[in-house]
């Protein structure tokens, strides 16, 4: 085992891979040199060499165009868009190409590529650096969207996005970057995309969420626990496929549902899980399912950015919300 | 010394065949058959194309960006080509595709609706039709990169047209093409019009071609009319990518003869005199004269190819027109290599519904077309 945080887990996992596998490059803004701007690409460049480590042109829609060239001939491209906030130009690439490509071509073509990017609030960032959008890329058809919570995961995730034969896109919550480590096993490992995790069991609620949000959902049922309610708490994980037999198996038993979303409100991956769940498991609900989500105002710069994203005192009155209807 | 502030010089336009099917520059040395080759591609090119507007006008096939007018350019550009090289194309590039390799018959379906048409034949190295416009361009750089670091043979040529270099993969692509240097041609159709918009009002540049020099590699202007010139051109870029030498920018000055799909009506925008001036500099009528001068073409071979293309033709619109209906699964079953669960349940859905409709909804003519 090695005790790391998500920037560690990640970057050995890249290098894991990169070992196991010479198909697999990594290519983006800042990532060869200066190892990337988190240091996520730390090692890299001097164990691969430039073949396989690449500082690119400052082009997001290049970065995706170029790595889909690589892909579909068989090489296994990992590119970084340095700040989701960013990735807009790139979302044709993802959505015109990436995504379409197996099935336009009836199996004939694929993508097996990786687009990682950190994204999300909460660390004091400059401007159009704190973006969640991973709603819109669930809703491109195609995409896999995987969003780890912790450094296990983080690795796990990100080797089986590697060897994934379609587009994954990884989402790192850079909140959680450095915020803890954990202990994690060396070598090679997958966890499977699109299974959820149960974090937490309890009887009376289920709370959903996903990135940054997991830590502080768990902070809100132990706050609630001392208030009596037993709250479950789901680590999503991947956003797309999702993993509706955990929740709803969960949402059975407890009849209660809060989805937690740093993204705003409108249109956003909880809504879609909401909407199942009342369309599947109608007759378990004792009350109406509840979101805690952000707003629907661009992510503020950072004087403003606690009032913008879900806390543990909005997610615990949400809870009350739901038990006390 | 001094500050000096001039305006770019565009580059000499390289032509061999002028308008009249006469050589003004050195005679490449190509044999009979490759030339009698180039005229039969060009022809059936044109042939399958008045075909596909005759189809389109009876109703038989969808929307589609006719090539007439740009075969030079298409057949130049394939034949400088070789079998494991790659073509990555946009859209009106018929004349390539079937020079190729790819069955008329596909582009025929494609342009029916039917998705079994962008299936690229075994061992034909090439990429299917990419709609939006540019965006092709860094998925060459790609697999150019690709190519390159496997260590295999082949270079890569990605076609786009004049509207293309508006756009940010144009530029996105070129730049990164030139700073990985890769073996990639680019390859511009600059037909002149982008639907409604002229060249002029497209970039203040004097072509395309020159815009290469920003990216740090060469360009080279040709008449997209001129096969011949069409043909060295693309080889000598080809050439250069072959050995090492990075990306070419080659530019061909056409002109979109017919309109920018069916459901365009040029007439609006453009005028009778401009478009009978490019009549006038037709490609195949050029390239004829000049076969004829060599004692190559007479009026029975030409008949003789004309019966061919039909019968070719004939038989790929008997093909595209009788395809196996779509199974619901086609639909679904490719989204990924394995299907989620809520994806097999939505195919389940849709079969279900299907198998017990109804309702069945009056189909309502579409009149008047969209781009």
């Amino acid at each position: 085992m090695i005790e790391v945080n998500m920037v560690g887990a990640i970057n050995d996992a890249l290098h894991v891979e990169m070992e196991e596998d010479e198909d697999v490059m990594v290519l983006g803004e800042d990532v060869a040199e200066n190892e990337g701007v988190f240091r996520i690409t730390e090692g890299l460049l001097d164990k691969f060499g430039e073949e396989r480590v690449r500082d690119t042109p400052l082009a997001e829609s290049g970065i995706v165009g170029v790595s889909i060239g690589l892909a579909l001939y068989g090489m296994k491209p990992v590119a970084e868009i340095q700040f989701m906030g960013f990735m807009w130009p790139a979302v044709d690439q993802l959505s015109s190409h990436a995504s379409r490509y197996r099935n336009r071509s009836l199996g004939q073509y694929h993508v097996p590529m990786v687009l990682r990017s950190p994204y999300g609030g909460g660390v004091k960032a400059l401007e159009h650096h704190s973006e969640s959008f991973e709603s819109v890329l669930a809703h491109i058809p195609g995409l896999k969207v995987v969003i780890p919570s912790t450094p296990s995961d983080a690795k796990g995730l990100l080797i089986s996005s590697i060897r994934d034969p379609d587009p994954v896109v990884f989402l790192e919550p850079k909140k959680l970057y450095r915020a803890f480590k954990q202990e994690v096993p060396e070598g090679s490992y997958t966890e499977e995309i699109g299974k959820a995790k149960v974090v937490k069991e309890g009887e009376d609620i289920t709370l959903v969420g996903w990135g940054a949000m997991v830590p502080k959902i768990v902070k809100a049922a132990d706050h609630v626990a001392d208030e009596g309610v037993s709250a479950e708490v789901i680590d999503l994980r991947t956003i797309y496929p999702y993993d509706e037999d955990t929740v709803h198996e969960s949402v059975r038993k407890t009849g209660r549902l809060l989805v937690v979303q740093e993204a705003p409100r409108t249109s956003g991956f909880a809504s879609e899980i909401v909407a199942r769940a009342v369309n599947e498991e109608m007759l378990s609900l004792r009350s109406p399912p509840l979101r805690a989500t952000g707003f629907d105002v661009p992510f503020p710069l950072y004087k403003m950015e606690d009032w913008a994203i879900p806390d543990v005192d909005r997610i615990v009155k949400k809870i009350r919300e739901a038990i006390e209807w | 010394m001094g500050l000096k502030m001039d305006r770019p010089e565009s580059p000499e336009i390289f032509r061999i065949l002028d308008k009249d099917g006469e050589i003004v520059d050195e005679e490449p040395d190509i044999d009979e058959e490759k030339l009698k080759e180039m005229y039969w591609w060009m022809l059936y090119a044109r042939k399958a194309d008045e075909k596909a507007l005759k189809l389109q006008r009876q109703g038989r096939m969808g929307t589609f960006a006719p090539i007439e007018g740009q075969e030079a350019a298409q057949i130049g550009a394939s034949m400088a080509m070789k079998d494991k090289d790659w073509l990555v194309p946009a859209f009106r590039e018929l004349g390539s595709y079937l020079e190729r390799g790819i069955p008329l018959e596909k582009n025929y379906q494609y342009f029916m609706g039917d998705v079994r048409g962008n299936i690229i034949p075994e061992d034909l190295n090439n990429l299917p039709i990419a709609v939006p416009v540019a965006t092709q361009i860094p998925h060459a750089v790609g697999l150019a990169w690709a190519i390159k670091r496997s260590g295999d043979d082949g270079v890569v040529l990605t076609i786009f047209g004049d509207g293309a270099s508006s756009e940010g993969d144009f530029h996105e692509g070129l730049n990164f093409g030139g700073v990985l240097n890769v073996p990639v041609v680019f390859f511009c159709q600059n037909n002149q019009w982008a639907i409604s918009v002229p060249f002029h009002k497209q970039t203040a540049s004097d072509t395309i071609a020159q815009k290469a020099k920003a990216y740090g590699f060469p360009d080279i202007f040709v008449d997209g009319n001129d096969v011949l010139a069409v043909h060295e051109a693309t080889k000598a870029a080809l050439q250069r990518a072959r050995e090492g030498e990075g990306p070419t920018l080659v530019e061909a000055l056409t002109y979109r003869l017919s309109m920018h799909t069916t459901a365009d009506d040029p007439t609006r925008y453009r005028t009778e005199e401009e478009l009978n001036e490019w009549k006038d500099k037709d490609p195949l009528k050029r390239f004829r004269i000049y076969l004829e001068n060599k004692g190559i073409w007479t009026e029975d071979w030409q008949e003789e190819l004309e019966d061919k293309a039909k019968e070719k033709i004939d038989e790929a619109v008997e093909t595209a027109e009788n395809m196996e209906e779509h199974s619901v699964e086609e639909m679904f079953e490719h989204m990924f290599d394995e299907l989620p669960k809520d994806l097999r349940e939505q195919m389940e859905y849709l079969k279900r519904s299907l198998e017990e409709k109804e309702i069945e909804e009056e189909q309502v003519e579409i009149k008047g077309g969209f781009p």
